[in-house]
């Protein structure tokens, strides 16, 4: 199987971390070397968070470097594009529809990019770009909250070699019981869309 | 089977394993989470302190007495606990003493780079270097049988790639004689252990000898790897920076240091021999460089490898390609992106720092801070913060301006944690010595911004048992201030009065304004967004002034003003009403509004 570098990305607060942690354990036991590297302090909700997931046959670095991310995992649309430049030329990237405004958007001050305006961008570096409905398919599956595990979901699809089994038990063991099933179709829905 | 740890995780497991007895710590990233992780293991005494000198101190008093200790700090933690540091590295130790320091390249949370390597030859202690988690544990175990074994402290030094990096481990066993229940017998030693100069001057020749001994040591000690590769390039490496080197040339030859200092001079005189290059690559300071240096061998590191930051593969590789160590590698330019808006680290919505802030910039005073979250109002818009250096500062930096006579009156605003940490002090020195400083103690109910740790006023310990209460008026009074004064950080009116009336005393003033941290599971269970009356807004702008994420601007215009109204986010509010007492327009519906509205 093949070695991937994956890059997780979203605003703190909206479950960027489970869903690198369900990726990194999903990598363990599809018989991956795995390390993931993250930086942890400041409680404060709202700030740019990132998380590097890297599956291989004997991992070096727990972190990626610029252009070396194959798989560009964002939770929210502005943060997609605070991180181009790790995404590899021809990498893939899965965008939620997710938008929180910075206080200096919500304030007026500055401008949130638009949908065209993100497309674009990521057009100079990949064919494989795609939006993902995952607030949508989240509340459809029955709790935005899962939107993050709707992302998991898009990207299991084109992880081939990892059977399906593996996520769904990776998810069940991360996420509150009760919350196990609602969970487990908002991956369903999100490896449907892609 | 292997299981992902973070380094902190595996330092933890290694001094369960390694049948550690006692553990403190000061709570800071990038550390915080070992003794979070200790605390689970039941047949450890794990403790938050309320500082790292008296973290050191505790473990050191483990150590005398005979059981294996263990004190844990963030790189500035171990200027706080220095003192400590150097006594403990002459009078050597009884049970095994390590000391965990995890030091923050590219102060990912911190207001300073530095390298304590430095501290280790300083003190001549010896200093292990872990470069991913299953090392971080077994390193744990190496450490105690160094310091057992030739008398010393042992530091163990991570960076923040270490501490925060999950990598797999293989977990052990602790070994059954570290729970054996009987009492132990204390060994007096007074030669050895009271460190006036008579004593003093017969151990520092014995520590001396000390690093000699453990020189020869590193010589052959397992985590000092050596890897032949190819004979054109000799890669010297440490820590974290070995697995980029390793990525950015997989045919160099290695020496990977896992013990730093002192090092082996046979052992690295061998591998420079067998080299053509000898290159050292390692983060912040040429610790190893100069060290090499020294030893009379040529050698490169800094002239290639940059001195300030982090280092990945990325740095690593276009340096070494600068330098000629390494081929172009093809690179296409990322596409160039519009400056995008940030994200900066923000007071919550609901902080209950915002309305103490709100109101020392309607007062005009100048404003001394110092580390917590409330080092965040000093970005715009409230701008409320004009000094903050480390902790503990706050207090005594804002007696110097007053005694110096400046004309605006100067304050101090420390947390609670912080207050607990090197505040107690300095607010004691504004009695003695009698400054007009009023300080602010901002009162949260934790230690919020390294993630809520209990302390001195929470009423419970670090493994969640209940203690006693730090009374804040007591312990002010105690310390000597006359003038305090208790309000709840919430009301605006209340914070005001009781400022006003401290600035108006003759002589040191407190106050301490109280609320908990919205975060916190008794605070969040109080959260009820509020709303505003678009009615009455006008779009005047005064409520974005306080600078809270929940106040965003609406997509509607005040018909007089042409000004766009303000909204609040209903996921966002908790409902603390600090913005409507700030509202002139009583545009703002307080919270027993929101029912009848
Ligand atoms: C010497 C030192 N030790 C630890 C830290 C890490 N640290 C930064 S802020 C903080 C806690 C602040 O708590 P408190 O003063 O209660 O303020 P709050 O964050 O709750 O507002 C700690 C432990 C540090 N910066 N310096």
């Amino acid at each position: 199987m093949k070695a991937i570098n994956f890059l997780v990305v979203g605003v703190g607060g909206q479950g960027a971390l489970l869903a690198s942690n369900v990726l990194a354990e999903v990598g363990v036991r599809a018989g991956f070397d795995v390390k993931k590297a993250e930086v942890h302090g400041m409680s404060q909700r709202g700030g740019s968070v990132n998380s590097h997931v890297r599956w291989g046959e004997d991992v070096k670095s727990p972190t990626i470097s610029q252009g070396e991310a194959d798989v560009l995992f964002s939770l929210e649309k502005l943060e997609s594009l605070r991180y181009v430049s790790m995404l590899r030329r021809g990498g893939v990237a899965l965008v939620g529809e997710f938008k929180i405004p910075p206080l200096t958007v919500s304030s007026g001050a500055d401008a949130y990019p638009t949908d065209n305006e993100i497309a674009h961008i990521f057009e100079q570096v990949t064919d494989d770009f795609h939006f993902i409905p995952t607030l949508t398919l989240a509340k459809e599956a029955g709790t935005s909250r899962a939107h993050n595990v709707v992302l998991l979901g898009a990207l299991s699809s084109l992880v081939e070699d990892v059977p399906e089994e593996i996520w769904l038990e990776v998810i069940a063991e991360r996420v509150p019981e009760k919350y196990v099933e609602v969970n487990q179709a908002a991956f369903q829905a999100g490896r449907l869309v892609s | 089977m292997q299981k992902l740890y973070s380094g902190n995780e595996a330092i933890a497991r290694g001094a369960y394993e390694s049948g550690v007895k006692l553990a403190s710590a000061y709570p800071g990233t990038p550390s915080t989470e070992i003794l979070e992780t200790m605390v689970q293991y039941s047949e450890i005494i794990s403790e938050w302190a309320p500082n790292e000198k008296v973290a050191l101190d505790v473990a050191i008093g483990g150590a005398y007495a005979g059981v294996r200790s263990i004190a844990v700090m963030k790189h500035v933690g171990l200027n706080v606990a220095a003192d400590a540091f150097f006594y403990v590295s002459m009078t050597g130790i009884e049970g095994g003493l390590v000391i965990v320091n995890a030091d923050d390249p590219d102060m990912h949370s911190s207001q300073n780079e530095q390298d304590n390597r430095r501290y280790a030859k300083f003190a001549r202690v010896p200093c292990l270097e872990p470069s991913d988690s299953q090392e971080a544990k077994d390193m744990v175990g190496a450490a105690f049988e160094i310091s057992e074994r030739f008398d010393t402290p042992v530091l163990l030094r991570i960076t923040t790639r270490i501490a925060h990096s999950h990598t797999l481990i293989e977990l052990g066993e602790r070994p059954a004689e570290a729970d054996d229940d009987t009492p132990l017998t204390y060994r007096i030693d007074r030669t050895k252990y009271v460190m006036v100069p008579g004593n003093a001057r017969k151990r520092h020749p014995i520590i001396e000898e000390r690093i000699k001994e453990l020189s020869q040591f590193a010589e052959d000690f397992a985590y000092n790897l050596v890897e032949m590769g190819s004979a054109e390039l000799g890669i010297v490496t440490n820590g974290i920076t070995y697995q980029y080197a390793q990525e950015v040339f997989p045919r160099a030859s290695f020496l990977r240091l896992g013990m730093t200092y002192p090092l082996p001079p046979a052992l690295i005189r061998d591998f420079a021999a067998k080299v053509d290059r000898l290159v050292v690559i390692e983060e912040l300071d040429p610790f190893l460089e100069e060290e090499i240096r020294l030893m009379g061998i040529p050698v490169e590191g800094k002239s290639i490898f940059p001195i300030v930051g982090e280092l990945d593969a990325g740095v690593v590789r276009d340096c070494a390609t600068q330098a000629g160590l390494h081929p172009p590698s093809p690179t296409a330019s990322p596409p160039p992106i519009p400056p995008l808006p940030m994200r900066p680290p923000l007071l919550c919505p609901g902080c209950p720092h915002r309305g103490v802030f709100h109101i020392t910039n309607k007062l005009k005073v100048v404003v001394n801070g110092d580390i917590g979250c409330y080092t965040l109002g000093f970005l715009p818009p409230l701008s409320a913060l004009h000094t903050c250096g480390c902790m503990g500062a706050s207090i005594g930096v804002a007696h110097g301006a007053n005694k110096a006579g400046a004309k605006q009156k100067n304050v101090a605003v420390i947390g609670d944690s912080t207050f607990f940490h090197t505040g107690m002090p300095a607010l004691l020195n504004t009695a003695y010595n009698k400054s007009d400083t009023v300080t602010i103690i901002l009162d949260n109910r934790t230690t919020a911004m390294t993630g809520h740790q209990e302390n001195p006023a929470t009423g419970f310990t670090l493994s969640g048992k209940p203690t006693f209460e730090v009374d804040f008026e007591a312990l002010s009074r105690a310390l000597g201030i006359e003038h305090v004064s208790t309000v709840d950080a919430y009301d605006l009116e209340e914070v005001e009065t009781a400022l006003r009336a401290a600035l108006d005393v003759d002589g040191p003033a407190v106050v301490i304004a109280k609320r908990a941290c919205a975060l916190l599971p008794v605070a969040r269970k109080d959260w009820m967004p509020i709303e505003i009356n678009p009615e009455q807004c006008n779009g005047c702008g005064l409520c974005f002034k306080i600078g809270c994420p929940a106040i965003v601007r609406s997509e509607e215009k005040d018909a007089k003003t042409d000004r766009f109204l303000a909204e609040i986010d209903p996921l966002l509010c908790t409902g603390c009403e600090i913005c409507a007492q700030v509202c002139p327009r009583d545009a703002i519906y307080f919270r027993d509004e929101m029912e009848i509205k």
